[in-house]
């Protein structure tokens, strides 16, 4: 059942805890969902609705806003491909229609065998190193024709898993807020930060520039 | 010095060709953190800002608002502020913030601390594009790194009362999140969807209603070294209102595309485009027919600009913007209804849909370009497609005017009204004659030869 | 405040919020000097000031979104004309707006025209057809014609959203008026704007239906036909509609509305804005309640017992001569205290006048109970120091729900409570036993053990000696509580939380804190209908119509009536009691249903079997109907005309459209016929002339025609604030900082945000004070405070 595993309930935990207000979350559980199951289920967005009080509504409201969110399950490898203007100039549009040919599936769809999905994308910010494309959101640039058969070959023999983990894994390294974090700052809690406080103080007393080591300062008035 | 041979220091690309250039040690080993120990041990927030407006550093987000004036208008006495930093890179032709994500994000992070000193930020919140896994690992690592060694968190490098945490966040696949009012609605959890300013400016009203400052990694990446340089040096580099260095990525149909970090103001079109430092000119040597100067959203400029300074006062003057420091370069085989179709089509598909001239303006024109791009234009079509920009962003003028809530709904305009203008007959030749009645007012459109009807 | 967006927990939703009057400011609109409140939209100040401006996305009573555009005009606020939104751009000093600009009629024009670009031609068979915004605002001004040749955006044809919402996302035109309601109003964010751009659509997450109290709402102030109720569709066309405006007497909020009828049909009911009441909102229990009116079930002629003991239909002339004989023996064989009358609370004021003044005035009963044992006594309805909604929702107040949940009983109450709590700082304390719909709005819900509403009333009004629970609810929650009630007015809505609460203990926790508290005042928060307009006029023992008791009224209606009353008769239970032990020779039942609501179900039973007699005047044959021995149909809802009045005290119209059922009368008339039978004359023609008498004997009914008739009298007139008529005014309101936005949030015109006098009325005046003897300028007779030693 696609809710969030156990495992991953506490790492769910750990992100809200991050933010002043439990909707902020909202877009990192998506993620950690679609890393969880390769798409987005139903089951999931009910999960994050509880976990940051709002409605299942409310949460398909904000999923559906952003691409990057399935809601029906795509290939292993999800490949996009951009034919914006300056990769459409050195021949994305080529790329992209060589990649249909290969993979016989027109662009927005998934291969009979659940392997590839592929999709043009608009500029994924390697407009130097056009034409380029993505797979699962990693970057391949400067793509030829014939570096794409190779690449689909290798994906399929499985030699990139390193490079390209499975669909839903962005970044491989989740932050970690440990111990020494400073903490929240709640939008309903006017604290002025004590290295203002002091070097406002400090001004006036025509001492003290910069944080110094204002120990005990701490207390913002 | 139009072989960009002036010795200019690199400010932001210093560790681009290390290979471990994004890591703590690396970083410390090369400067490291040392702009943001002298914020601290050495000047007030104040003084900070000051050196920042000293350095007149201007936004390299697009708006090119200064920075430091920027900050000033946080309103005194209100708390908490935070500092949201926009690395949602995606106006196309865009590719410069990344390459500092993936490549320096320990720049990013000490620019950001140094901004959050400044400004009073109580948290920050560094909101990377979603397509970015790369960006997110390494500055995910580099945020690990730098808690447990102590520069980000608690007494951040030993000074009590300096505790800040910065906070990765990542988008989803949306280029209107990169204004800085979804950006924010974003982060809160809701629909990209920008709000009206008035009245929610984010230095007043943003985060969760709370006084925000919005930069860009750029803008950010400077402070490190303006601030142990200090502002003067910063801006003894660049021109006018154009400062310092800046990134711009040259692209398209030029035998060397890439970023390059070059000195602001000064350096010409010509430079990047011919420089063999930079683009090192067109490709096959082919005739240069057109280049976008600041992103998509930019009007386009021609070869009889290309002796104009990257300076934001000379190229607004020309009718357009350097915008987010990308420059798309058409050889003379591109066809310029195809090229407006294609950036057309992109403002189309990421029009947010909250106001109307937008969503259904930028698809319509998009439809209607597809027709005649597929052989079905009609002589009226060129006209209809002027009117109906001119109804998202009256007068086809620049800067442009909008009927709209953000500036996404006008940027469809700028590529139509640069190749209609400019390109009428290939228009002609897609829908068969037909004139121009629609007037256009937009400097870049009408550069010469001016345009029949286009008179004020 | 967590269900929406941040701009929504800054913006001020509609005019209560906007406009704090505090600083007055000179704009030109169209060349025309104006003075506007400072922070007033310039699209309300126009249109205030007969300058139209097109809108589709705004709506007064919500947060300004500035989305669809079509009110952009030109703003010129020193730096140039520039195209602003009017619902977005706040009035400031010296601000020139143009409203006719070609700049701005070229951008309205294209703004239309992209409207229309994804719009279906299907007006022809939409219901929206002729009462439409967007085919209104294309008229006068859209383009000519359209140029969009492409094909249009496509959907699924209607989609349920709930059982009675159907949406049609090809028509929809996204202006976010329906989801907002849910979120920001109603708090139920169960639809939602899904996906992006160009294929943005309204929609509910699968399989979770947008099953919200209010979700009719959504369909009135839709600009299009996207959003349709399913009562309605395809009913009938705006242009073949009769309407008249009335008040929904579904419950005691007395919503005003507009009931719309085609060939003798209610077909649909539409909110209408009141400021002091349901700023034109409706629940759906009310919105479709209208399928009642004309239900099959309605008895449409008398019926009478026959010797079969079967109920046989019969002319009116014998069954009111049945109910006549019947009511004459009883008075021979036992005099007037052999009568008595349950009912009335869902009845008009000139019904309720009628009956009391044949059971009191003629027979000279005082055996008279508009509630069934499930409400409060008189006296701590009519007795307290009385606050209206606005009163209750005034910024920094603290309001104790020591009642049913309004969610569920009183929901458009709800509904303003949820704004004034959200963004004018009203704190909520509920004392309630279990979780209600309110709970979630609640500063502080105190889970207290049912029957013990009074120990915990005093405890929360001495909270230092509370060392240890109180009826279940931990000390600590008493103290924030009490803090809340100490530092703040506070609006006690007031009524039975659950039967366990005997009406005595609630009355007596009113007293409590009447007592203690110095700035308390008290909203009833009783179900039916008009019961409020009941006991004011007297159908409750020991008391006369105006609110007057016995004591105080005998010699003033003397004057008017053959008869007063001696003593003080029996109430619901009484009667039923006296019944059940054959001590009522007659049991008239004004459409009550006491085997259904009497709490006490066998006394109910024993009661009803026990009288000798029982006349049922009711539209329903119910179960306590059945029992009858005449029967009287009745005419209902939209089938006459009168007043009624809501539980603020406020007196609206009721107006007729249709016609009732077979023969039904309405029931004051059933009065008169049988006073005549019993050779005496009410001397009551027509509800007109009920209501003048009403005004003329009934003392807090003075000048009522008067201040119905002036201007606003349309929006009610308020009967009852003992507070203003013994010459006190009610507390200053507190201003709580964190509530900044709502100074005079009950009040948008009000160019002084402290006056606290609520509704029309002047400050200060007696409602309706003229110089008729019935009002003399001294102190008019009205219930003093209550002798609570004989509840
Ligand atoms: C449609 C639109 C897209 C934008 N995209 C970006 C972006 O991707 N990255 C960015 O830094 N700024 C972007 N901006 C500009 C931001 O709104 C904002 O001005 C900027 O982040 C401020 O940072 P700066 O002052 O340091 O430039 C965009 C603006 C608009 C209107
Ligand atoms: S202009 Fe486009 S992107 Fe900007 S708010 Fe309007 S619809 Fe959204
Ligand atoms: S009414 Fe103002 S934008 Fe819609």
């Amino acid at each position: 059942m696609p809710r969030f595993t156990s495992e991953n309930s506490a790492v769910a935990d750990d992100i809200i805890a991050r933010y002043p207000r439990p909707r902020s979350a909202l877009i990192p559980l998506l993620h950690l969902a679609q890393e969880q199951d390769g798409h987005l289920t139903e089951e999931a967005m009910e999960h994050i609705a509880e976990l940051v009080d709002v409605t299942p509504a409310e949460v398909l409201g904000t999923a559906s806003f952003y691409e990057m969110f399935k809601r029906e399950p795509v290939g292993d490898y999800v490949i996009t491909v951009c034919t914006n203007i300056s990769c459409m100039l050195v021949g994305g549009e080529e790329l992209l229609h060589h990649l249909e040919h290969r993979l016989g599936v027109k662009t927005g769809s998934t291969t009979p065998d659940g392997k590839f999905t592929l999709e043009d994308v608009e500029c994924i910010a390697a407009c130097s190193e056009a034409p380029c494309m993505q797979v699962n959101y990693r970057y391949f640039d400067r793509v030829q024709l014939d570096d794409v058969d190779d690449l689909l070959d290798d994906l399929r023999a499985g030699k990139l898993a390193h490079e390209v983990p499975r669909h839903g894994t962005l970044s491989r390294v989740r932050q970690r807020l440990p111990e020494n974090r400073a903490g929240n700052a709640p939008p309903d809690r006017n604290v002025e930060p004590p290295w203002l406080a002091r070097n406002r103080r400090g001004d006036s007393e025509g001492n003290g520039t910069g944080a110094g080591d204002g120990a005990g300062d701490g207390g913002a008035s | 010095m139009s072989d960009g041979a002036k010795h200019v220091p690199s400010i932001l690309s210093t560790r681009w060709d290390l290979a471990d250039g994004h890591t703590l040690g690396r970083y410390l080993e090369t400067g490291g953190y040392e702009g943001l120990r002298r914020a601290l041990s050495a000047m007030t927030p104040d003084e900070v800002t000051e050196e920042v407006k000293a350095a007149s550093l201007l936004g390299r987000g697009g708006a090119g608002f200064p920075a430091g004036v920027k900050w000033g208008f946080v309103p005194p006495g209100v708390f908490p502020r935070y500092l949201v930093v926009n690395g949602d890179e995606s106006e196309p032709g865009t590719y410069k913030d990344r390459v500092i994500m993936e490549r320096d994000p320990h720049l990013l992070i000490e620019g950001a601390l140094i901004a959050a000193y400044a400004i009073g930020a109580a948290q920050v919140f560094l909101y990377v594009r979603g397509e970015m896994a790369l960006a997110q690992e390494r500055i995910a690592q580099a945020l690990n790194e730098a808690y447990d060694a102590g520069y980000v968190g608690q007494s951040i490098m030993g000074n009590e009362d300096f505790s800040v945490d910065v906070i990765l966040h990542w988008g989803a696949g949306a280029y209107i999140v990169g204004e800085e009012t979804a950006l924010i609605e974003s982060l809160e959890g809701y629909r990209g969807f920008p709000r009206l300013k008035p009245p929610y400016f984010p230095a007043a009203k943003g985060l969760y209603m709370q006084p925000t400052v919005v930069n860009n990694v750029e803008t950010l990446a400077d402070l490190p070294w303006i601030v142990s340089e200090g502002g003067a040096a910063f801006a003894a580099l660049g021109a006018e209102k154009s400062l310092g260095t800046r990134l711009f990525t040259v692209s398209g149909h030029v035998n060397r595309p890439g970023v390059y970090e070059v000195e602001f103001g000064t350096t010409t079109f010509r430079d990047m485009l011919y420089g063999e430092r930079y683009g090192d000119g067109i490709r096959h040597d082919n005739r240069l027919k057109a280049f976008i100067p600041g992103g998509a959203s930019a009007p386009w400029l021609f070869e009889e600009h290309l002796d104009l300074p990257l300076e934001t006062g000379a190229v607004g003057a020309a009718g357009s913007m350097l915008g987010s420091g990308a420059i798309v370069v058409m050889d003379d085989t591109t066809d310029a209804v195809k090229a407006a179709w294609r950036v057309v089509r992109f403002f189309a598909r990421e029009s947010c849909g909250k106001c109307t001239p937008c969503r259904e303006g930028a698809t319509w024109l998009e439809r209607i370009l597809r027709r005649m791009l597929d052989g079905y234009g009609r002589p009226s079509d060129v006209d209809k497609l002027l009117d109906i920009c001119d109804n998202i962003s009256p007068q086809i003028t620049w800067p442009p005017k909008q009927t709209t809530i953000c500036p996404l709904g006008p940027s469809a305009v700028s590529p139509i009204a640069s190749a209609v203008m400019r390109f009428r007959d290939e228009f002609f030749a897609y829908c068969g004659g037909g004139e121009i009645t629609v007037p256009v007012h937009g400097k870049a459109y009408l550069s010469t030869p001016p345009a029949v009807g286009a008179s004020q | 405040m967590t269900d929406t967006a941040d701009t929504a927990r800054e913006a001020p939703t509609g005019p209560s919020g906007r406009g704090s009057g505090e600083h007055v400011v000179t704009v030109t609109i169209d060349d025309r000097a104006i003075t506007a409140a400072k922070g007033e939209l310039v699209i309300d100040v126009a249109e205030r000031n007969g300058v139209y401006i097109p809108r589709f996305c705004y709506h007064p009573r919500m947060r300004p979104v500035g989305m669809c555009r079509m009110c952009i005009v030109d703003i010129d606020t020193g730096r140039g004309p520039a195209l602003q939104p009017a619902c977005m751009i706040e009035c400031s000093d010296g601000m020139i707006v143009s409203t006719g600009s070609p700049a701005t009629r070229k951008a309205q024009e294209g703004v239309l025209e992209f409207l229309l670009v994804n719009h279906p031609l299907d007006c022809p068979v939409c219901d929206k057809g002729g009462e439409c915004p967007l085919q209104d605002q294309t008229m006068s001004h859209g383009p000519g014609e359209s140029r969009f040749v492409e094909e249009k955006r496509h959907f699924e044809k209607p989609i349920p959203v709930s059982d009675l919402v159907m949406l049609d996302r090809e028509r929809c035109i996204l202006c976010d008026r329906c989801t907002r309601f849910a979120s920001e109003v109603a708090g139920d964010p169960l639809i939602s704007f899904i996906d992006r751009g160009n294929d943005t659509q309204v929609n509910t997450f699968p399989g979770e239906p947008f099953s919200s109290y209010f979700s009719g709402n959504t369909v009135q102030i839709c600009p299009v036909g996207a959003l349709t109720a399913t009562p309605y569709r395809f009913k009938a066309r705006p242009w073949d509609l009769d309407e008249v405006e009335s008040t929904c007497t579904s419950c005691s909020v007395g919503c005003r509305v507009v009931i719309q009828s085609s060939r003798n049909q209610v077909l649909r009911y539409l909110g209408v804005d009141v400021d002091a009441v349901n700023w034109g909102w409706l629940c759906d229990k009310g919105r479709f309640d209208f399928e009642a009116v004309d239900s099959s079930e309605r008895l449409g002629s008398p019926l009478v017992r026959d010797e079969g003991l079967l109920l046989k239909s019969a002319t009116w002339n014998d069954a009111l001569g049945r109910a006549a004989a019947s009511i004459k023996d009883g008075l021979e064989r036992s005099g007037p205290d052999g009568l008595a009358v349950l009912g009335g609370a869902r009845l008009t004021n000139e019904d309720a006048y009628a009956w009391v003044k044949l059971v009191k005035g003629v027979i000279g009963s005082d055996n008279i109970d508009a509630q069934l044992g499930d409400g409060l006594p008189a006296e701590a309805v009519l007795g307290l120091p009385a606050a209206t909604i606005d009163d209750a929702c005034r910024p920094g107040g603290t309001v104790l729900v020591l009642g049913p949940d309004p969610k569920e009983e009183l929901p458009v109450l709800f509904l303003r409570l949820r704004h004034a709590v959200l963004n004018d700082g009203v704190k909520i304390v509920e004392l309630a036993s279990t979780a209600t719909g309110t709970t979630p709005l609640a500063a502080h819900s105190l889970r207290y053990h049912p029957g013990h509403a009074l120990h915990l009333m005093r405890a929360l009004l001495a909270p230092t000696e509370a060392e240890d629970e109180v009826a279940g609810v931990a000390p600590e929650a008493i103290a924030a509580a009490a803090s809340l009630l100490a530092e703040r007015p506070v609006t006690v809505v007031l009524g039975r939380p659950n039967q366990a609460e005997g009406a005595r203990s609630i009355a007596a926790a009113a007293k409590l804190i009447n007592d203690a508290h110095p700035r308390v005042r008290f909203l009833s928060a009783l179900r039916r209908g008009n019961v409020r307009g009941a006991l004011e006029l007297g159908m409750t023992p020991g008391v006369l119509p105006g609110r007057v008791t016995f004591r105080d009224g005998r010699d003033w209606f003397a004057g008017h009536w053959p008869t007063v009353p001696e003593t003080k008769g029996l109430d619901a239970t009484g009667i039923l009691r006296a019944a059940s032990e054959g001590r009522i020779d007659t049991l008239v039942l004004l459409g009550a249903d006491p085997l259904a609501d009497f709490p006490d179900r066998d006394l109910a039973e024993r009661g009803v079997a026990g009288a000798r007699t029982v006349i049922a005047c009711d539209q329903f044959l119910t179960e306590s109907v059945r029992q009858a021995d005449v029967v009287l149909p009745a005419a209902g809802y939209a089938e006459v005309d009168g007043t009624t009045t809501n539980l603020e005290g406020r007196v609206s119209t009721l107006a007729r459209i249709v016609t009732a059922p077979g023969t039904s009368q309405p029931t004051w008339t059933v009065a008169a016929d049988l006073a005549f039978r019993l050779g005496a004359d009410l001397g009551l023609e027509s509800t007109e002339q009920i209501g003048q008498e009403i005004d003329a004997v009934a003392p807090a009914f003075a000048g009522l025609l008067h201040d119905l008739a002036a201007p606003g009298g349309e929006d009610g007139v308020l009967v009852s604030l003992p507070a203003q008529r013994n010459g006190e005014t009610p507390d200053e309101p507190v201003e709580d900082p964190s509530a900044e936005p709502a100074a005079a949030a009950t009040d948008p015109g009000d160019a002084d945000p402290e006056t606290t006098e609520p509704g029309p009325t002047e400050p200060g005046a007696v409602p309706g004070a003229t110089e008729s003897e019935a009002s003399p300028a001294g102190p008019r007779p009205g219930i003093p405070v209550p002798d609570w030693r004989v509840i």
